[in-house]
């Protein structure tokens, strides 16, 4: 690493990218092998030894306490403290540094505001700012734009390449080729484990992406136009609140026809998740209604909805999606366990449940020692496979599939999307739900953006990236609603943020 | 998968038992056999080197030759004879030796004679009679063990295997002597009011935990605490309390309610370890080859998938914890329907539901495990008694040594750090254990 140099590290999901970062980190000890910095080797025995040495780390999973202001974040680990044995902390001086590094690097956040108030993009701000005032030379950045909208990437570069004018030094650690392209000026592709080539961003996505797969991918999904049929699935009015009783979609109208994809992008948290579920009948409506087919089914159980065949691929798959103790074979049956002929009255039939297993494991290409090894032990591409697998052997109406490939390697969406479209051709209702823009635009027939819980767009999968982009962060064409959107996000203020509800007004 | 791990422990401990003790004997002359032809060796070496991973086996075994260790520090410690010849152990150490050795390899003799064989004993019924003991300990914490098993793989804390007891106890006592049945009919309705009777005292707390998010592990300590004083209360009652004495011990069970004693009048086995049995197996069945099975341990390791995949979460966790009540009423059926006692007392149903925890972690939560677990831990009280009487240490030493076994295994690293245990792949349902809260 040169000083003021940003060297992204591309790879696979569990190539070692996160593993290696961890090691220079200090968080996992090094078996062999030795760390250089400025020439002298260092050996961190933990977090604090390598922010010592000057490194500081923003966590793909932030490590922020919600419930305490930006300024103690910000403190937290290195509090100040006044008043000698008393040991007040000074929050007033965290404030400063808060705003120091805030003004010096451009970074504006509240130093007051509580962090659970604010929108990812400015809690990822926090973290970097956290990072600086420890005083560091090196940023690790890891996977920081999983969770940010288009124009929220956008600015996290452009603070990047500030933090590079000042001659700061970081790594980006990322699987989008998009943004290696746009800001690198050096790329490590890491395969398994090693280091198997160095390129400069001048190189094609395709040569980046064959480094990272070790073979050729196809990066665009190959499909004839859609020939939509009747209505599947049709929601109308639908009303749901969140976990915590806060209104969560807010009266939305869709309908997905048979042999379509309709993709529905958003950034997380506009109330996607809460929508699909409701539709799963694992939330309670509080208004409007789901049709399948022309049949209501929101007073039924989930059961009952998903053997009206309906296939559910859940956003979280740790979570929602599979049983990681339980093994292979079991978690292919998780809902149909009790039908024949994986059961009968009240006995398994182990043996049926093997063999279809193994049918399952073969056909959907699932890379295992055995049917018998528990799920848990899967890569994460893997494991998403095998939630495709069970979702799609049996005959289907509609397939709900959220964020289907999400922290899934490029080798497994290749496979997953062309399971989705060949889904699709044969004449089921396909409702996909990604905060992944690219996989919307190349899956979708049509595209329906949600915002705040509403959809506030539908347009074709031809729209321009950048319209679609708008459309996530609640800025439709049409002017009037655009200030109707814009008195709504005037309620997350909080955090002056140079393009936060303001611009959206301007735009 | 589990399957394939509890599937047959029936028999597979059986044999790893046997072959354990051998190799562990054997383990120097092991290493030779490894340089001669690799066929042979290979497989011996494959099973030494599996033996001295740590695998769930070997850390059980150990934590059992640890606990032990320390129990005879403590014999030493507490016997003032013994004490004594080590204030001057510079001088002529053998004798603190010589009497330490004594006094402990004559106790552990004891608590080996008093649980399996004494080989002392004349005519059948004595050499039979340690064996007796041990079964008859045994058979209610088998139940008591699964009880708790069962829903610890259901992904709940049932601390209340005593109040579920308690309450079996009382039902099964009142059906033994308050209804006149035939013999035969009369067993099997006691036996099933044991069964009703746990399975109300788990239901509360299932019921509880599946609409209210109740926690039921304060629950069913609670209800631990309604059960035995409903049942000190009912005792004095008119109808319950024995007309002929003026204590508080109930009328005696009708003979045509009792369990039948398996090696005739003097010994006190009676069929309830043969139910254990069957028990043991029908759990096993119900957990790895039932769909009601499948559910609970798919609810048990991950409710938010399980509802996911349409498995109602809340109905089985009501199921559980009923199945859970109805075997620890079962266990405490057997307090009073057995050969322990034949009429209820305030103390009738003993500590097996606390005992029944520690046997089913003991057990690794697994049905042959608990069954195997509640056989060391019956084995443990029969021999303690003997070992009370003949060696004048006392029973509460056996408790010790059974709370020491249970934190051995419950910190496998410590065994694995005090025997340099390689570690193993099977060390994850240790760590298992501890999710319960």
């Amino acid at each position: 690493m040169e000083p003021g140099e940003i060297h992204a590290l591309l790879g696979e999901n569990g190539a070692g990218k996160s593993t290696l970062m961890n090691v220079l980190y200090g968080l996992y000890q090094p078996d062999e092998g030795e760390i250089l910095v400025d020439g002298k080797p260092l050996q961190p025995r933990g977090p604090a030894d390598a922010i010592a040495a000057g490194i500081g780390m923003v966590h793909q999973h932030f490590m922020l306490v919600p419930v305490l202001t930006v300024a103690e974040n910000v403190m937290l680990g290195a509090e100040q403290v006044r008043g000698g044995m008393l040991g007040f902390l000074d929050r007033r001086r965290a404030r400063r540094e808060v705003a120091e590094v805030s003004t010096r690097y451009n970074l504006q956040v509240d130093p007051d505001a509580i962090i659970e108030d604010l929108p990812v993009g400015i809690q990822q701000r926090v973290e970097i700012v956290k990072a600086l005032t420890r005083d560091v030379d090196l940023l690790i950045l890891d996977e920081p734009t999983a969770v940010l909208t288009p124009q929220e990437t956008e600015e996290l570069l452009t603070v990047m390449r500030e933090l590079k004018a000042a001659g700061r030094s970081i790594v980006f650690i990322t699987h989008k080729l998009g943004e290696v392209k746009a800001i690198a000026d050096r790329v490590t592709v890491i395969r398994r484990g090693r280091t198997v080539g160095t390129a400069t961003p001048e190189a094609s996505r395709d040569e980046l992406a064959a480094l990272m797969v070790g073979r050729t991918v196809r990066l665009t999904v190959d499909k004839e136009p859609a020939t939509p049929g009747e209505p599947v699935l049709e929601l109308s009015g639908l009303v749901v609140d969140d976990d915590r009783q806060v209104r969560a979609v807010d009266g939305v109208d869709l309908t997905v026809r048979a042999g379509e994809v309709l993709g529905i992008a958003g950034v997380q948290g506009n109330g996607q998740t809460e929508l699909v579920e409701a539709v799963m009948g694992l939330r309670p409506l509080l208004a409007g209604s789901v049709r399948l087919g022309g049949e209501r089914i929101d007073d039924r159980s989930t059961k009952e909805i998903l053997r009206a065949g309906v296939g559910y691929v859940p956003e979280d798959r740790s979570v929602d999606g599979l049983v990681k103790e339980l093994s292979i074979a079991e978690n292919l049956v998780l809902d149909l366990y009790d039908r024949p002929p994986f059961g009968r009255g009240l006995a398994l039939r182990p043996d049926a449940i093997k063999k279809s297993a193994r049918e399952r494991i073969a056909q959907f290409d699932v890379r295992t020692p055995s049917a018998e090894a528990a799920v848990g032990t899967l890569s994460g591409g893997n494991q998403q496979k095998v939630i495709v697998a069970r979702e799609l052997s049996r005959p289907l109406k509609l397939l709900i599939a959220a964020q289907p490939t999400r922290g899934v390697d490029v080798g497994s969406i290749e496979f997953i999307h062309s399971r989705v479209i060949h889904e699709r051709d044969a004449g089921t209702a396909v409702l996909l739900v990604s905060s992944e823009l690219d996989e919307v635009i190349g899956l979708a027939d049509r595209i329906a953006v949600m915002y705040r819980g509403r959809i506030i767009g539908i347009v074709g999968p031809d729209t321009a990236r950048e319209e679609i982009g708008l459309l996530m962060a609640g800025i439709t064409p049409d002017p009037a609603d655009a200030g109707a959107n814009g008195a709504t996000a005037g309620t997350d203020g909080g955090a002056p943020s140079p393009s936060g509800p303001g611009s959206e007004d301007e735009a | 998968m589990t399957n394939a791990e509890s599937g047959s422990p029936d028999k597979e401990p059986a044999t790893t038992d046997q072959a354990a003790r051998m190799t562990l004997d054997n383990t120097e002359r092991a290493e030779p056999a490894s340089q001669q032809p690799p066929e042979r060796p290979a497989l011996g070496r494959l099973f030494v080197a599996n033996l001295w991973a740590a695998n769930t086996f070997t850390v059980t075994l150990l934590s059992l030759v640890l606990a032990m260790i320390v129990g005879g520090i403590l014999m030493i410690v507490s016997d003032p004879d013994v004490l004594a010849t080590y204030s001057y152990i510079t001088a002529r150490p053998a004798d603190a030796l010589n009497a330490s050795w004594a006094l402990v390899s004559e106790a552990y003799a004891n608590l080996f004679k008093g649980a399996v064989f004494d080989p002392d004993a004349v005519g059948l019924t004595a050499a039979l009679s340690p064996i007796s003991e041990t079964l008859t300990y045994t058979a209610p914490l088998v139940f008591t063990g699964l009880s708790v098993a069962l829903a610890f793989r259901g992904g709940l804390f049932n601390i209340g295997a005593q109040g579920q007891a308690t309450m079996g106890v009382i039902a099964a006592g009142l059906a033994g002597f308050l209804l006149p049945l035939p013999a035969g009919l009369h067993l099997l309705v006691a036996v099933f009011a044991g069964a009703v009777g746990g399975a109300v005292w788990g239901f509360i707390p299932g019921i509880l935990k599946a609409r209210t998010g109740a926690h039921e592990v304060i629950n069913t300590i609670m209800l631990n605490y309604v059960a035995v004083y409903f049942l000190v209360w009912l005792i004095t009652q008119n109808g319950v309390q024995d007309p002929n004495r003026t204590n508080a011990i109930s009328r005696p069970v009708d003979a045509s309610a009792q369990l039948p004693r398996l090696f005739g009048d003097d010994l006190r086995a009676h069929a309830g370890i043969i139910l254990a049995v069957l028990a043991t197996w029908a759990v096993a069945w119900l957990l790895n080859r039932s769909t009601l099975g499948f559910e609970l341990r798919a609810v048990g390791s991950n409710p938010a998938a399980s509802r996911t995949a349409g498995i109602s979460v809340t109905r089985t966790y009501v199921l559980i914890m009923v199945f859970a009540g109805a075997l620890a009423g079962l266990g405490g059926s057997q307090m009073v329907l057995g050969t322990t006692a034949a009429a209820l007392t305030p103390l009738v149903v003993a500590q097996i539901g606390f005992d029944g925890i520690l046997v089913a972690l003991l057990g690794r939560v697994k049905p042959w495990g608990v069954l195997l677990a509640a056989l060391l831990f019956g084995a443990l009280q029969a021999g303690g008694n003997r070992m009370q009487s003949y060696s004048g240490v006392s029973l509460e030493l056996v408790t010790v040594l059974q709370a020491l076994i249970v934190i051995f295994i419950a910190a496998p690293a410590l065994v694995k750090a005090i025997f340099q245990l390689r570690a193993a792949r099977a060390a994850r349902p240790q760590t298992s254990l501890a999710k319960g809260w």
